[in-house]
């Protein structure tokens, strides 16, 4: 760049001969250290198209001397978790539930992996720390429709309730409204009589005995004689605290006139044994367990 | 400061670059009382650390028997009978300061003594040094053998080898005996000399193999002059009182040689002790004139004391020409009037005040903080249950810490709402309505609490509830607050 040789006067440099507007450029070369630094640079980036994939090709890349790829890396890091975990979810496939509450290893590994687990696959209807919604159990407390004991639990886990899978818990709450098995008035008296049950207060002018004898006709047959429910049916206790759908009136109305019939996905053949294991376990530890 | 500054001198300054390209120093060897200080503290200071790591310390069974420890893959740190945990970290930010407070305090009574004795950077680069100087021999022989250059004998090349390679062996073992800290020492220098120790401990020797050998050897007196941030913070911190290595140009003046001196003082003329030698100059590691007045790149290193003082006894007259002194002393001597040193006064006292208290502190947190411990966390999602017989229950995540060398067996209780019951999620056994856990050796611990109230008793939508943790054998309790809530 210095072959043009001429002098600026002022800094006693000599310039690189270009002009514009009749100023000059002062020859300022770069720092040899910069220049090194940077052909470096260049080589470094030869070497890298070589020995990492790098170059677009028509329908693929090149794949480099290394052959190495992120995806391979992700699907190699995934299989070694796989095998980390592959031992302890093998304990934990082969411990009985009451073994694995016993342990405290293998209670916290049911308890850790149970948790991502129900994130996962339950917190879209029972929430996240299974506090359930209405018409979604809350799993923390201790009002179980088809039973809370470890097996019971599992049970529901793995075949669902009206999920469509042969060994679902079936059975469902007639609608006895639009079957017209009872009328509108009667409706709304047996309403009145299973709040009394539990204690809420009745409505103004409700007949107790006809209300009692409703119930008695229509509805011992799947919650009990004296409202306690029976876990076979699926068919809540009435005389508790607390109501899946609500216990005001209309609620109660509308339970009454159209039924209820929830659906809980069987998830057997979704996920695997010793993961059902561990859900189970989880959901016991929330604390409504039996 | 001690000597009026001529506007010419302030104008070649203002032209002068902020950078200097390195000058050689070449200090020459010298002997007297801060020499022998200097090799005493060096070889104190290298010694711990180099042996440290192999000092040992029984912990027990299981537990590593090394007497400093920072042990990274299970996060703890132990110093002899010290052992920390992570949650433990402000200890460090309390060393950290009563560190500071350290240095404040040393740079109150005797200016930049750190930098001069115990700086790492002073330390080794003076015993790399010696090496030096052992090799090729003193000042007069390196600058020759140096300026020599073009005409390089066999025997010199074997020298300069010679000298690396001892360098590089004393690098080497620097960064060597970082790594020992952070893995059993005995066992990692087999592992080391096998090839055998995990890659990221050679990785450690090599940063500080480079560090120590470009730093000690090449960089020397630079490190101090333009990296080191303290030099500019001490000029704050210091005072008029702080003792400085300090020229006393108010006896050393009029320098002039030693004959002309003599002649002169026969005369019955006034002149100065100050006969010109330049040894002070010679031996100073930064390679300045301690005569043009207290400067930055000085490290108080005292080296130019036992230079004059040497000379001083030579030619018979008294010495600490050049001596640790403070700036009112060289007024007063001019006006006749005794030197005074004031060690003791309100800066001094409040630095070591404040290291006393931050260190008692320490010290009282330490001996009584528990090996037990409790984190209680209320469960959000639900904050509360309702039960079927209408009692509110809500559920915590709890972590116990047992920072004990021994399984210990813990009862769990809490005060809480009325007649409010616990119930403990995997609890290994319940004891009259206790529930039981045994919390393994030097570990955490997660449980999943629930606490129970009957429907009467939920009057205060929050009630404060505490967990107590009570260690059955030795008795020890931690506990932790949080909250009922009912909906
Ligand atoms: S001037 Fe004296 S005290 Fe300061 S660095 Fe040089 S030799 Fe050391
Ligand atoms: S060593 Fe002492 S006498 Fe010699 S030049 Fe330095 S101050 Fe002067």
């Amino acid at each position: 760049m210095t072959e043009h040789g001429d002098l600026d006067h002022v800094s006693g440099r000599t310039t690189t001969g270009h002009e514009w507007d009749g100023i000059k450029e002062l020859n300022t070369p770069l720092p040899r250290w910069w220049l090194i630094t940077f052909y470096l640079t260049i080589l470094w980036s030869v070497g890298y198209w070589i020995v990492y994939p790098a170059w677009p090709l028509v329908w693929s890349h090149t794949t480099g001397i290394w052959n190495y790829s992120t995806r391979a890396e992700v699907a190699a890091e995934l299989a070694n978790l796989e095998k980390i975990r592959g031992d302890k979810m093998v304990a934990l496939g082969n411990a009985s539930l009451e073994e694995i509450e016993k342990n405290p290893a293998l209670l916290a590994l049911a308890r850790a992996r149970g948790k991502t687990v129900f994130g996962d696959n339950c917190a879209p209807c029972h929430g996240s720390g299974g506090a359930g919604a209405k018409g979604y159990p809350n799993l923390n407390d201790d009002e179980w429709l088809w039973g809370g004991s470890l097996d019971q639990i599992m049970q529901t886990i793995q075949f669902g309730a009206r999920s469509g899978h042969p060994k679902t818990h079936e059975s469902a709450m007639l609608a006895f409204g639009k079957e017209g098995v009872l009328k509108k008035d009667q409706i709304v008296t047996v309403a009145n009589y299973v709040r009394s049950l539990s204690g809420l207060p009745t409505a103004a002018g409700y007949d107790q005995a006809a209300g009692a004898k409703i119930f008695a006709e229509n509805c011992t047959s799947c919650h009990g004689d004296n409202g306690k429910g029976n876990q076979e049916l699926g068919a809540p206790d009435l005389t508790d605290k607390i109501w899946l759908y609500g216990s005001d009136e209309a609620t109660l109305v509308e339970t009454i006139s159209n039924g209820r019939a929830g659906v809980m996905p069987a998830w057997v053949g979704r996920l695997d044994p010793s993961t059902i294991k561990a859900l189970t376990v989880y959901v016991h530890s929330l604390g409504g367990g039996k | 400061m001690n000597k009026p500054v001529s506007q010419t001198d302030l104008q070649l300054d203002d032209d002068a670059p902020l950078y200097a390209a390195q000058k050689k120093v070449y200090p020459q060897s010298v002997s007297g009382t801060f020499r022998r200080t200097k090799w005493g503290l060096m070889a104190f200071c290298l010694g711990v650390y180099y042996l440290l790591p192999f000092v040992r310390w029984n912990r027990g069974l299981g537990a590593p028997d090394q007497a400093v420890l920072v042990d990274l893959p299970n996060s703890r740190f132990y110093f002899f009978f010290i052992e920390l945990w992570p949650q433990e970290v402000y200890y460090f930010t309390g060393l950290l300061i009563v560190a500071a407070l350290t240095l404040f305090l040393m740079n109150a009574v005797g200016g930049r003594v750190w930098c001069g004795y115990l700086c790492p950077q002073t330390v080794w680069t003076d015993l790399f040094y010696a090496v030096e100087r052992l090799i090729e021999g003193d000042r007069r022989e390196r600058m020759r053998k140096d300026a020599a250059k073009g005409t390089m004998k066999l025997e010199r090349f074997a020298e300069i080898l010679l000298k690396q390679s001892i360098w590089l062996m004393i690098a080497w073992w620097t960064g060597g005996a970082w790594v020992l800290y952070f893995n059993d020492a005995p066992t990692l220098v087999k592992q080391l000399i096998t090839f055998q120790a995990p890659v990221i401990a050679y990785i450690w020797i090599g940063i500080l193999t480079a560090t120590t050998y470009l730093l000690a050897g090449f960089m020397r007196e630079q490190v101090c002059v333009y990296m080191c941030p303290w030099p500019r913070i001490q000029a704050a911190l210091t005072d008029e009182w702080a003792l400085n290595v300090t020229y006393k140009y108010d006896r050393g003046e009029t320098r002039t040689s030693l004959k002309k001196a003599n002649e002169l003082r026969a005369l019955g003329q006034g002149v100065g002790d100050c006969i010109d030698c330049y040894q002070c100059v010679a031996v100073c590691p930064t390679g300045i004139d301690i005569r043009n007045g207290p400067q930055l790149d000085c490290i108080q290193c005292g080296l130019c004391i036992d230079a004059c003082d040497t000379v001083m006894t030579k030619i018979g007259r008294e010495t600490r020409l050049i001596g640790y002194d403070n700036d009112i002393n060289i007024h007063r001597r001019q006006e006749g009037k005794p030197p005074i040193y004031r060690i003791i006064r309100p800066r001094t006292v409040t630095y070591a005040a404040l290291i006393a208290a931050v260190g008692a502190v320490m010290l009282y947190a330490l001996l009584t903080r528990s090996l037990l411990d409790i984190n209680v966390l209320h469960d959000r999602n639900p904050v509360a249950v309702k039960l079927a017989d209408g009692s509110i229950r809500n559920a915590y995540t709890v972590r116990l810490l047992n920072k004990r060398g021994f399984d210990r067996v813990i009862a769990i209780d809490i005060d809480g709402p009325v007649n409010a019951t616990l119930h403990v999620v995997g609890a290994d056994s319940v004891t009259q309505d206790r529930p039981m856990i045994i919390l393994a050796r030097d570990t955490t611990t997660e449980l999943r609490m629930l606490v129970t109230a009957p429907a009467e008793s939920n009057h205060a939508k929050s009630v404060p509830v505490n967990f107590r943790v009570t260690d059955i054998g030795l008795g020890e309790v931690a506990s932790a607050t949080d909250h009922f809530v009912s909906p």
